[in-house]
């Protein structure tokens, strides 16, 4: 089983509730969030195995090519110019598509590789951690993460996922069974929260919202899952604690108090998940 | 000879808009007819590469002069290449713009700008 952990917002604790639920579960650990993955932190696996994420982009012919520009107008990614002497291509902007190669009457296409990041995997002493890495000054986060997740085995894994509604999120959460929801109690976590709850119910997974930096008050996140009758599964109290752990790159678990909070988020997710 | 100009309208009392890839419009103004017409950017609602859509246009539309206020590095290189001249300006009415650079008053853009500058 895969199960998700996303938020709309950024910086709500999808990583701590990755994390934390990894170690309480047994559960393996993949950090999707490419662009700044920051679970191996707090884990510290020892990597075991690394491998390139290689993108294809398209290389132009000069000599076969009639600068037609069918090519330039099939892009929609604007990777692509004709400048009347040349095509121009943008390799950062092409997408993989493959549809200049198909229009190209001219047979002037062909395509080479590049890399544009990594995935590695690792273990610590009681699971194995999984991550990918986009490389500084790329766009394109999605072939890392699906290179991640499609190499994942057979097994129970929690998928950190990066923050918003984007095709990045999109991605990861093709391969959810289930999906937590990490928000905190403010209105800007709550508008992005009804965002990321549209998308996750595409999906048509069960889905479940933690509350972190939880203030103990009926606020308006727990009555936005009372009104919307959504599944609260949790919430992680906010608390100086709890941030000088973080800092120090611990674990919240150590912490026995709330040791018993990520216990309790455990027991519900196993009444609301397809738990084997 | 066609000079193109990045503008906040469509008219040629228009505002100049600094912002190459990301301007609602361009005025094409032709010195032989000493007419002008508007065309929209086709490139201001991109998700990206907006600047490259934006000077693909300008290539199409035979452009020999391009005023605006920078130029991102991918549609500087575009610009270039393609051996549109292109020249920096303040913002003002379009037509003072064109004004100014028929009486030689404007500078050469030599350098890219940074990459996203006209994001909103």
């Amino acid at each position: 089983m895969n199960i998700a952990i996303l938020s709309g917002k950024g910086g709500t604790g999808k990583t701590t509730v990755s994390t934390n639920l990894a170690i309480t579960l047994g559960f393996n650990y993949v950090d999707c969030d490419v662009e700044e993955p920051n679970g191996f932190i707090f884990l510290n696996p020892s990597i075991l195995k690394q491998e390139d994420v290689m993108v294809e982009y398209p290389v132009i012919d000069q000599e076969k090519c009639n600068l037609c520009g069918t090519c330039v107008k099939v892009c929609q990614f604007n990777a692509l110019a004709n400048t009347g002497k040349e095509i121009v291509v943008f390799n950062k902007l092409c997408h993989d598509c493959g549809a200049c190669k198909i229009v190209c009457k001219q047979n002037a296409l062909t395509y080479e590789k590049r890399t544009t990041g990594k995935v590695e995997s690792g273990a610590t002493e009681s699971i194995t951690c999984h991550r990918g890495i986009l490389n500084v000054g790329e766009p394109m986060a999605v072939p890392v993460i699906r290179t991640l997740l499609v190499g994942l085995p057979d097994e129970n894994h929690l998928i950190d996922c990066p923050p918003g509604t984007s095709c990045n999120v999109v991605t990861a959460l093709r391969y959810a069974d289930a999906a937590i929801l990490v928000t905190e109690p403010s209105e800007f976590g709550l508008h992005d929260l009804k965002m990321a709850l549209e998308l996750v119910k595409l999906y048509q997974i069960p889905y479940g919202i933690v509350i972190n930096k939880d203030d103990g008050k009926e606020n308006i996140i727990k009555k936005y899952c009372k009104s919307s009758d959504t599944t609260l599964l949790g919430t992680i109290p906010y608390s100086m604690e709890a941030a000088v752990l973080y800092s120090r790159g611990s674990m919240l678990c150590v912490d026995p108090s709330y040791r018993v909070n990520f216990y309790a988020i455990t027991e519900k997710m196993k009444e609301v998940f397809p738990w084997k | 000879m066609k000079i193109v100009v990045s503008a906040a309208g469509v008219t040629k009392e228009s505002m100049l808009d600094k912002r190459f890839g990301r301007c609602e419009y361009f005025i094409i103004f032709d010195t032989d007819t000493n007419s002008y017409e508007a065309i929209p950017n086709a490139g201001v609602n991109a998700s990206g590469g907006a600047g490259i859509k934006a000077a693909n246009q300008i290539i199409e539309a035979k452009a020999n002069v391009l005023i605006t206020g920078n130029l991102g590095p991918n549609a500087f290189e575009l610009i270039e290449k393609s051996k549109i001249k292109a020249v920096s300006c303040e913002v003002m009415p379009v037509n003072r713009a064109i004004e100014l650079y028929q009486k030689n008053m404007l500078s050469d853009i030599f350098n890219a700008g940074v990459a996203h500058h006209g994001m909103r």
